[in-house]
Formats: C-alpha cells, sequence, structure tokens
C-alpha cells in the first residue's frame, strides 16, 4: 500500500502553504509530520485526506490517481488534537459507529470492536460514555474508532497534544505497536522533537511550507541534511555559531560577525573546509562543563539563566551576542552574570554553508 | 510581595461532604513564602486548577482560610487580592497595539501614564517585545499573543503574587524554552511571589524552588525539584516526575537487602521490618540503572531499545516485570539479555507507597 505525493503544492489566496512536496508513504512503519506551528502539517494531511485539493501536482494511491477524488470517497481516518467523540453514545458505539455506517454484521461488528479496544486497553470501559473517560481514555476511543473503521490511511494530527505529559508519555510507547498492529499507512503530526524520536518511524522535517528532509526518524536526527532540518529536529533547540576558517585556523566570530569569540586550528573534519565563513550547529548535552578531552575548545560565556530539573541543569549562556543552551547531567547552578566556561567538542560539530546545506557531518558518533 | 499561608484548606464542590473522596481538595496546611517561585503539580483532576482558583479568589474553599501577608482574604474577590493572572489561552485586545495592551491593566488601575510608558519598555524588553511594541495585536502568532498575555501578568509592580495556570500549554518546544528562561529571569529580578500550575515536569521543575505535588486532591510531597527527583516521597511522585518514571518493583526487605524473587539487590542502608500487611516495594530511578559486565548486578531480558536520540532507554524485564533503563546516548547492546546494576544509595523503599527511612548505615552485623 503506497501514497505518493507527486510535485504536489497548495496555493491560498497568493499565499503558498505547500511548496512542490514529492514523497511516498507506505504501510507498516509510522510517518511523522515533524514541524514548528504553521510549517505546514495540517495543509499536507489535508492534501493527503483529500480535504483539499492541491494547486497542482498529483496524488496517487496504490498507483491510481486520487486527486480530486473527495475525502468522503476515499477511505480515508483522522484523529485530531480535540478529543472527538459521540458523547452521547458508549465506548463500544463510538468505536462501533463506522462499521454501523458501513452496514456489517452484527458478528464482525462486535469482534472489530473488541480487538480494537483490547489493543487500545479500553476493555473496562465500553460501557462508559466518552466524558466518564480521562482525555487519554477518550483519545484512545478515538483512536479506536479509526482503526476499526479499516482505513487505507489514518492521519493523527497532534493527537497527544491536549493529553497530561504523563498520558502523553504512556501513548507514545504504546503507539507504535498499535500501528504495526493495523494494516494502514499511518501519518502523525507533531511539533515535538523528543515525540518524534520516541515514535520512530519514518520522519519529515518541515519548514516553511517545504519538507526539507525524510527517512528513517533517528537518521534525520543523526544526520540533518542542512541547517533548516537540524533547526526543526532539536529540543533543547540546537546551539548555533558562526565561523571564519582561514587556512588552518577557524575563528568563532560573536553575533556581529566582527569579533573573534575563540580561535583554534581546524582538526579533524573541519580540515577539509575551504576559506570562507560558515555556521556550526551542536546540541547542548555535547557542550561540557568540564574538560574532559583535549580535544575541546574552551569558549568564556555568561550565564543568563539556569534551570535545574532536579537531574539535569540547562545553563542558557550569552556568547558573544549569539544564546546558547548547555545541558549537563547533575546539578549545576550558575548565577545569572556569573561567568561560566565551556567546552566544545568538534567532532561533534555539525557546519553548514552560508546556503544552509550540511558541509561536515559530525564524527563524534562513529566513535562512540 | 507576599506570604501566602493555606490554613487548613479543603474543598468541596458538592454540598455536605462526608467522605474524603467527595473532595476536590482534601485538608492542607501550606506556606508558600515572600517571593518564592511556586509550581503546583499534577494530572488532571488532582485539584491544582481548584487550588490556585481558591488563591485567586474564583472559588470559595468550603473550610479553611488563607492569609495574604497574615490578612485574611478568604472572602475577599480576586480585585481586592492584589494579585495578577495569566492563563492558558492568550488573554488580547485585538483591536490594541502591543504596547496599548500591555498598558492596560495600568491603565485601568489609574496609573500615571509615565509610570505606565517606563513599565510597558521594561516589560517588553524582558519579553522580547521591544520591536513590536507599535503593531495591532490582530495577526499575531499564538506564541507572540502568549507573550503579550504573560507581559499583562507581570507589567504591575505592586501585585502580591502572580499566579500562571498552564501558560506554556500552546507555544511551540523551541520558543517554550526561550518563554521560561525568560519568565525565570523576570522572577529573579522582580521579587514578586509566582505560583505555576502546570501538569509538565519539565516546567514545574524548572520553573519552581519548591514543587507542591498533587495527585487525587492531596498533596503528596513539597520539595525542591532535587529531593523530588532523588527521593520521592511516594511511588506516585517517583512515577510522575522523570522520563521515564521511576521503577517500581515489589521486593521483601531484609535489613539492607531487597529481594525480588530470587534476585538480590542491595539497599545503600539498613531497614527495621516493615509493618506487617504492608505493600512492599523498592523504587530506582532509570537514571540510577546500568549495564553491568561480567557476572555482576541481576539478569533482565531486553525487550526494546529507543533511541531518543542524547539517550537510550533501554525496555527490560524483569521476571516478567517491566524496567526501564536510561543508558548512554553510546550504549550498544548484544542480544537481549542483559545484567543490571543499581546504584544502592539511590534504591528507595516504599511501604503502601510511601518511603521508608533507613534504620541504620549500609553494613550487616
Amino acid at each position: 500500500m503506497t501514497l505518493v505525493l507527486d510535485q504536489v503544492t497548495r496555493v491560498v489566496s497568493a499565499e503558498t502553504h505547500i511548496h512542490s512536496t514529492s514523497l511516498t508513504l507506505t504501510k507498516g512503519t509510522i510517518n511523522l509530520l515533524l514541524g514548528p506551528t504553521l510549517s505546514g502539517k495540517t495543509s499536507l494531511m489535508r492534501l493527503m485526506a483529500g480535504l483539499d485539493k492541491p494547486t497542482s501536482g498529483r496524488v496517487l494511491f496504490n498507483g491510481v490517481d486520487v486527486t480530486g477524488k473527495p475525502v468522503q470517497a476515499r477511505n480515508v481516518a483522522m484523529v485530531y488534537q480535540q478529543f472527538i467523540n459521540y458523547p452521547a453514545m458508549s465506548v463500544y458505539e463510538n468505536i462501533a459507529s463506522p462499521l454501523r455506517v458501513r452496514g456489517a454484521p452484527k458478528t464482525e461488528i462486535n469482534r472489530k470492536v473488541r480487538e480494537a479496544a483490547g489493543l487500545l486497553r479500553l476493555e473496562d470501559h465500553l460501557e462508559k460514555t466518552p466524558l466518564q473517560l480521562s482525555g487519554g481514555q477518550q483519545q484512545r476511543t478515538a483512536i479506536a474508532r479509526a482503526i476499526v473503521k479499516g482505513a487505507d490511511l489514518v492521519l493523527l494530527d497532534e493527537p497527544l497534544a491536549n493529553l497530561d505529559y504523563k498520558l502523553r508519555e504512556e501513548l507514545r510507547v504504546e503507539l507504535p505497536r498499535i500501528f504495526e498492529a493495523t494494516g494502514a499507512i499511518f501519518v502523525y503530526a507533531t511539533t515535538e522533537p523528543t515525540e518524534a524520536l520516541l515514535l520512530g518511524g519514518r520522519t519529515a522535517t518541515l519548514d516553511r511550507g517545504r519538507i526539507t528532509q525524510f527517512g528513517p526518524t533517528i537518521d534525520v536526527y543523526r544526520q540533518p541534511r542542512d541547517r533548516a532540518t537540524a533547526e526543526v529536529f532539536s529540543d533543547p533547540p540546537m546551539n548555533f555559531a558562526s565561523i571564519r576558517v582561514e587556512g588552518s585556523h577557524v575563528r568563532v566570530m560573536d553575533r556581529a560577525g566582527r569579533l573573534t569569540v575563540v580561535e583554534f586550528p581546524t582538526i579533524g573534519e573541519l580540515h577539509g573546509l575551504g576559506d570562507g565563513i560558515y555556521t556550526v550547529g551542536f546540541r547542548p548535552h555535547h557542550i561540557a562543563l568540564e574538560r574532559t578531552h583535549a580535544r575541546q575548545i574552551a569558549v568564556a560565556a555568561l550565564t543568563a539563566v539556569s534551570e535545574l530539573t532536579g537531574s539535569e541543569s540547562f545553563i542558557h549562556v550569552d556568547v558573544g551576542g549569539e544564546r546558547w543552551i548547555a545541558l549537563a547531567a547533575g546539578v549545576h547552578e550558575f548565577l545569572p552574570g556569573k561567568p561560566v566556561e565551556l567546552f566544545l567538542d568538534p567532532d561533534r560539530f555539525f557546519v553548514f554553508e552560508p546556503d544552509g546545506r550540511l558541509a561536515v557531518a559530525p564524527t563524534g558518533l562513529a566513535a562512540a | 510581595m507576599a506570604r501566602i499561608e493555606l490554613i487548613d484548606l479543603a474543598h468541596a464542590y458538592r454540598p455536605h461532604p462526608s467522605k474524603p473522596s467527595d473532595y476536590a481538595l482534601k485538608r492542607m496546611r501550606l506556606t508558600w513564602d515572600h517571593g518564592g517561585a511556586y509550581a503546583l503539580l499534577g494530572p488532571s483532576g488532582c485539584g491544582k486548577t481548584t487550588l490556585l482558583n481558591i488563591i485567586s479568589g474564583l472559588v470559595s474553599p468550603s473550610e479553611g482560610r488563607i492569609l495574604f501577608d497574615g490578612r485574611d482574604v478568604t472572602g475577599l474577590t480576586t480585585e481586592k487580592r492584589n494579585i495578577a493572572q495569566v492563563f492558558q489561552f492568550p488573554v488580547v485586545y485585538d483591536t490594541m497595539t502591543v504596547a496599548e495592551n500591555l498598558a492596560f491593566p495600568l491603565k485601568n488601575r489609574g496609573v500615571d501614564s509615565s509610570t505606565i510608558g517606563r513599565r510597558v519598555i521594561e516589560v517588553a524588553g524582558m519579553l522580547g517585545l521591544t520591536s513590536d511594541l507599535d503593531r495591532r495585536a490582530r495577526g499575531l502568532t499564538a506564541d507572540m499573543k502568549q507573550k503579550i498575555s504573560l507581559g499583562r501578568g507581570l507589567v504591575r509592580a505592586d501585585v502580591g503574587a502572580i499566579l500562571f495556570d498552564e501558560p506554556l500549554t500552546v507555544i511551540d518546544p523551541h520558543l517554550k524554552w526561550q518563554l521560561r528562561a525568560q519568565l525565570k529571569k523576570v522572577h529573579e529580578e522582580a521579587d514578586v511571589t509566582m505560583i505555576y500550575v502546570t501538569h509538565d515536569q519539565t516546567e514545574a521543575l524548572t520553573f519552581a524552588d519548591k514543587v507542591v505535588v498533587m495527585y487525587e486532591g492531596d498533596v503528596v510531597q513539597l520539595g525542591t525539584p532535587q529531593e523530588l527527583f532523588e527521593k520521592p516521597a511516594h511511588t506516585f511522585v517517583g512515577y510522575f516526575i522523570g522520563s521515564p518514571g521511576m521503577n517500581v518493583l515489589p521486593a521483601a526487605i531484609v535489613g539492607d537487602r531487597a529481594f525480588i524473587g530470587q534476585h538480590e539487590i542491595g539497599l545503600g542502608a539498613g531497614y527495621n521490618p516493615l509493618p506487617v500487611g504492608a505493600k512492599s516495594e523498592i523504587g530506582v530511578r532509570p537514571e540510577f540503572l546500568r549495564l553491568g559486565t561480567g557476572a555482576e548486578g541481576f539478569p533482565v531480558k531486553v525487550r526494546r531499545v529507543e533511541d531518543v536520540g542524547r539517550a537510550k532507554i533501554l525496555r527490560c524485564e524483569l521476571d516478567g516485570m517491566p524496567l526501564a533503563v536510561l543508558a548512554p546516548e553510546s550504549s550498544r547492546l548484544s542480544g537481549d539479555d542483559a545484567r543490571l546494576v543499581a546504584d544502592p544509595t539511590q534504591v528507595h523503599v516504599y511501604a503502601d507507597g510511601h518511603l521508608v527511612e533507613a534504620s541504620r548505615m549500609s553494613g550487616r552485623a
């Protein structure tokens, strides 16, 4: 089973919501759309569902062109951020409703409802009405209904956003198992990189109406192809600095690009860079508060704020006008305005060209 | 600035409460200091919003009193309590500019225009709104509008307390990092009591000096983020704080040893026998379990490995019971058999869900 977007675009009153996008989705794994609000996740889902018609391009389902076909004529199920159930019906009837509409025989309805309820752990709640359930159980009911429908395509638009943190955590662990057990193409939109990592599958990162990369989730996280992807797929946000490479020297510049924050020789992969200006990106947990090996580069910073969770510390610092976040295990409190020495590991650097393309990927992980 | 005291406070939404389950908020006595940053943390329905509404005066408690700086405010309306509030969804006037929105709470109270001008500039600076002051609020993104809402909460210099009800729920992850840091900074500079309600542990722990963890209408622990992490007073706190939460396993406790079936785990200290009939458990956080080498530790089956980027979560089973381990980014596993070692100083003992204090230092007689 495949869903193909072939150079689809969506333009609404002269405003481009989706730039030309081609994408092939298959069943058996979850396909994530990851990006901030207004990056185009919902617009893309509406095109996939047939709720909106693309301005140009084609949508193919199992090789058949379904571009103009309205949502009613397709076999699609959707789950939204809001919990949408029939409040007057029992959970059982809620899950059964798409089967009743279709006129399925009673025994089939009973079997499928109980199967889906088992998968979503709703067996003990089938006689209740949705409002007697917790938010998590209400959303489980909506997901069970989508699954029972036997849809070819199930679209979930930030389905956990209205749930408590801990309920989200539980469902994130369970959902991949549920998706694997069901024979549909799943598409799941989220703003949260952590959610994408926990769900696994394949991820498409979105930036202002464009898919910047699509591949196995952990690969996109570890090997973003450009700066936009790295930025979208980071939480805490990736740290960036402008660097100037001259011969065998690298200078980290301040935000204005005038003063040198720190200078170091081109080591490792940085060696192959031609002279010029680049952007380096590095993840917050790859900034160290103590030197652990000789290749690290010491940088003087000023503390803006420290946040302590009890097990980790997030230290927001100012370096030449750039704001970075360092994430360290344990409790390290630095008062605002306090100077702090940070250690960067050049083996963990992503180096981006001025146009955003990745020039050098970190080698740190291969070595680890 | 205000010290807030809750004296034997309890609340039931229905009349004539008779049993504990009739109460949305069970009897509590708490004192919050001048200028502190507090979080009320718990799942939906735990009573945290009821408590916040009682403090703000939106709900009148069925029992007990609230004092602000020693003054009984239990019967006072919200306006008379001198507090500011920030809600989950932005409260912004679309037809006004950002500056006019920020000025509104001050104008409303007849503050002179030079003070208003100064405060608006200050607050806009804190929240990174300086370049947007002349824009109309209409058409701004949800993030921007919530910043304005925060600004309106912060603009009055004379409030005793600022109450936040899930203020960052609608904010995108990246901006959350910025806004949290800004709020923290504002608190450090403003010297005002802040109370922050959330279900999100990261927000609660990073914001607050002291976190009040609530569960089914009860305060189950009040502590610093470190105390909540390292010494959960209740298995619920262990579960609710931390991702994944604390592993809780049934165990028999004998002195400084815990026995889970045939497996033995060392405890950091010795324990007196637990009360007869009490549910006896140990709790150990995924952070304090590591993969053992050779014959050390106890054997588990690794069912799944979740690579979450900066760490790996190993979902293991010990005699069929689930056990999560947080392992470094670089961890390598071969096959699904592994051995785990627990840091004995971080293994806690619980009787009927409540933390049991050790009786003596480790070492067998």
